[in-house]
């Protein structure tokens, strides 16, 4: 009977299939319905750059749109992972400039982008759209200036947290006077200066601007007078925001501000002098996102008196400086908040004690709604841990770090295996989570038993013996990530299921107890899987001790074997 | 106070209490490549890091994020000359020590006993600097962060010396220079 529907009427309705999950899931029902799904495909997310060349990713999906990649492993942002261990994107977009033209958008995440990438983009997607980079790195403003310059259409340009060389700085006047499709035009991230009167002429011509995020470079004046343009604008990242409280830019400023009652998401602050802060009390109300992370410059008081006219909010970065006392503010006015991020204002600190369990557990009694956790703190409880889980089963993301890796229960010195294992068991929707402090092969068993959902977990110093990590790989059927550090995992844990691994994308074991003799027969066994060790320093002349154990080593799945884009010190088995 | 765990050369970690007095040093079977290891000792309540090893890579802060927060992993002390119009010696105070300028005015006033440095109107002095290149300049109106890279020393001026001068950004950044 399905045979007889028509491919049009297929198409159409696989058209309101959005989840790459519900399409992949629709591709496997029968030949007709796979090539029909394959035809109609626009987008299309590769987590893993290796998993698959652009070659068959093409010849699947002709007519892919939309290209999402990730290329180095997580652990790479924490200096784990080499500069040079790979992930370049130009393969992807010379093949996809051979094969497949209609590109509009790309959105890349740890990736090396070169600018002759960037060039080579701009000359070959006369439709191109939309270009998101993620913590990458390996351009400069050249390359962003080929951007500008050529792709007629561009409505997105959203750079976060890469490492960009600035040696020209005039990409911003690259942007013809003909362009006025943007939409979103973030450089936050970029160091060097800007041209700021293109970047006015840009503003005022660009009616669709609903997001701009600006870097250190443009003052205050500037950023008045931009505001004045984009009275439309609905998430502004501001760049600097340092002058004189009494001067004439600084009440031009607060004027203009009173009139963007559009701005629903505000963060940078790069550069701030706190007692300019009031100039935004008008739009706070209206706020339903505020990251104050790269905003070292704001003392608690400020940002308490901030926070407090926030009663829309929710989603909150801030930094450690917010402290107990100030979470315990943002509990009782943040009703309605779901995201909750508190980073490091210090990574070297020991000595500031500014957030412990407190600031959490009074969070999580007054936001019900919170299911997005990221909470770097000097100490935690098992206690404190149980209350979280009972106020707030939504959890999704869950990730806890603790200044000491292994740093026990601050009030009883037990492990704080109870206390995650409450939150495994009461958010039943959990995906993602990572584990911090003393930790025993216990918490994993409670991962393991009750984590269902559990897509990602990290886990550092933590557990006592293989069982541990057989634990999570027995119980967690919906694993994709794993990444382990420092902790006494070892063969038997390694080699226990060794089909597990072509069901998640990636694992990930540094400094743990895994041999090169074990690696090497996971290889052999398992063609499937590129399993990688990286030496760096330790140079292992001839054949390698097969009972040596490994530094690191990343195993993850893919259908074209072994890279060749590897450099010296990382090995495929 | 809490005491802290530590993790010693043969840490290794096991179901055990940590191990009895001194703040539990959990016994277990791990083995600990000494290169690598971290070596963290809290004493009760000086809470000081003992060891300059650290740990690579924790905590997980991305590598963007540790650069551009204001208290980079390598934070040398940028300590400079201050002097003030009418006070008989000179003092010094440590940029790195200040997030932003807010702060930097703030040490500035406690260290002189006084209230009134900034750029407006009502404050009795201007804080000024020399920078890399020998410039005098006012203070505020770059980035913190290149301010601080560049500022050699600061002069806190009494505002009615500078009267008759301009204090416009854009003169100044023109490179006019004011007597020491």
């Amino acid at each position: 009977m399905i045979n007889y529907f028509p491919e049009e009427v297929l198409e159409h309705v696989f058209s309101f299939l959005t989840s790459h999950r519900d399409r992949n899931a629709v591709s496997l029902v029968c030949k007709s319905w796979y090539n029909v799904e394959r035809f109609s495909r626009g987008k299309v997310f590769i987590g893993n750059c290796y998993a698959i060349s652009p070659e068959r990713l093409i010849s699947r999906f002709p007519r892919v749109r939309s290209l999402t990649l990730k290329g180095k492993p997580h652990f790479a942002d924490f200096n784990l992972v080499l500069h040079d261990w790979g992930g370049y994107v130009y393969p992807w977009i010379e093949a996809m400039a051979k094969g497949c033209t209609n590109l509009e958008e790309l959105r890349l995440k740890r990736m090396l982008v070169s600018d002759a990438s960037l060039e080579l983009i701009a000359k070959s997607f006369p439709n191109f759209k939309s270009l998101v980079l993620v913590s990458c790195e390996g351009f400069t403003t050249d390359g962003l200036a080929a951007i500008a310059s050529n792709c007629r259409f561009l409505r997105e340009l959203d750079l976060q947290e890469n490492e960009v060389e600035d040696p020209r700085g005039q990409w911003l006047s690259c942007f013809p006077d003909s362009c006025t499709s943007l939409a979103s035009l973030n450089f936050a991230c970029l160091k060097g200066e800007v041209n700021l009167a293109a970047l006015e002429r840009l503003v005022a011509r660009c009616r669709n601007l609903k997001s701009l995020r600006l870097n250190h470079a443009v003052p205050p004046d500037v950023l008045q007078k931009i505001l004045a343009r984009a009275p439309q604008l609905v998430d502004l990242g501001a760049g600097s925001f340092v002058h004189d409280p009494e001067s004439e830019t600084y009440n031009k400023l607060k004027n203009v501000m009173q009139k963007c009652t559009s701005i629903r998401s505000l963060s940078g602050f790069l550069d701030v002098n706190a007692r300019c802060l009031p100039a935004i009390y008008p739009i706070c109300i209206n706020l339903t996102s505020l990251n104050l992370s790269y905003a070292p410059g704001i003392y608690s008081k400020e940002l308490v008196k901030l926070i407090r006219k926030c009663k829309k909010l929710q989603c909150l970065w801030i930094l450690d400086t917010i402290g107990d006392k100030g979470l315990r503010v943002v509990a009782s006015a943040c009703k309605e908040l779901q995201e909750l991020r508190v980073f490091k204002s210090d990574p070297n600190d020991v000595g500031n004690a500014a957030i412990t369990e407190e600031g959490l557990v009074a969070i999580s009694a007054g936001c019900p709604n919170l299911n997005s956790l990221l909470y770097f703190c000097r100490q935690m409880t098992n206690t404190a841990l149980i209350t979280v889980a009972k106020n707030c089963p939504n959890f999704i993301r869950f990730r806890l770090c603790t200044l000491d890796p292994i740093t026990p229960d601050a009030v009883t010195m037990q492990p704080l295996d109870n206390g995650f294992g409450a939150i495994v068991q009461s958010c039943k929707g959990l995906k993602r989570l990572s584990v911090s402090g003393l930790l025993t092969d216990q918490v994993f068993l409670y991962i393991g038993m009750y984590a269902e959902q559990l897509e990602t977990l990290s886990i550092a110093f933590a557990g006592n013996s293989d069982k541990g990590m057989v634990y999570v790989l027995n119980g967690c059927k919906k694993l994709k990530k794993l990444e382990i550090r420092d902790s006494p995992f070892g063969n038997m844990a390694l080699l226990a299921d060794t089909g597990k691994y072509e069901t998640m994308r990636s694992l990930w074991m540094s400094s743990c107890k895994v041999t090169f003799g074990a690696c090497k027969s996971l290889a052999e066994k398992m063609p499937r899987l590129n399993v990688e060790i990286i030496n760096e320093g330790d140079e292992m002349e001839g054949g390698s001790d097969d009972r040596q154990n490994v530094e690191k080593m990343y195993l993850y799945r893919t259908l074209v074997g072994p890279r060749k884009d590897a450099p010296d010190s990382v090995w495929t088995l | 106070m809490a005491k802290y765990s530590s993790l010693g050369l043969e840490t290794e970690l096991t179901l055990a209490l940590p191990g009895g007095g001194g703040g539990g040093d959990p016994s277990g079977s791990m083995e600990t490549k000494q290169k690598k290891r971290v070596f963290f000792e809290f004493s009760g309540e000086e809470s000081k890091v003992v060891s300059k090893n650290q740990v690579v890579g924790w905590p997980p802060v991305c590598s963007y994020r540790r650069k551009n927060s204001f208290s980079g992993e390598e934070r040398t002390k940028m300590y400079v000359k201050v002097s003030m119009d009418g006070a008989p010696f000179l003092r010094k105070i440590d940029l790195s020590a200040h997030e932003g300028y807010s702060g930097l005015i703030m040490a500035l006033e406690k260290l002189f006993g006084c209230y009134g440095i900034g750029e407006g109107d009502n404050n009795e002095y201007v804080p000024i600097y020399e920078d890399k290149d020998g410039d005098w300049m006012l203070v505020g109106d770059v980035p913190w962060q290149m301010f601080s890279g560049s500022c050699k020393r600061l002069r806190i001026m009494k505002r009615l010396d500078a009267k008759g001068i301009k204090l416009h950004a854009k003169d100044l950044l023109k490179g006019i220079s004011i007597e020491a």
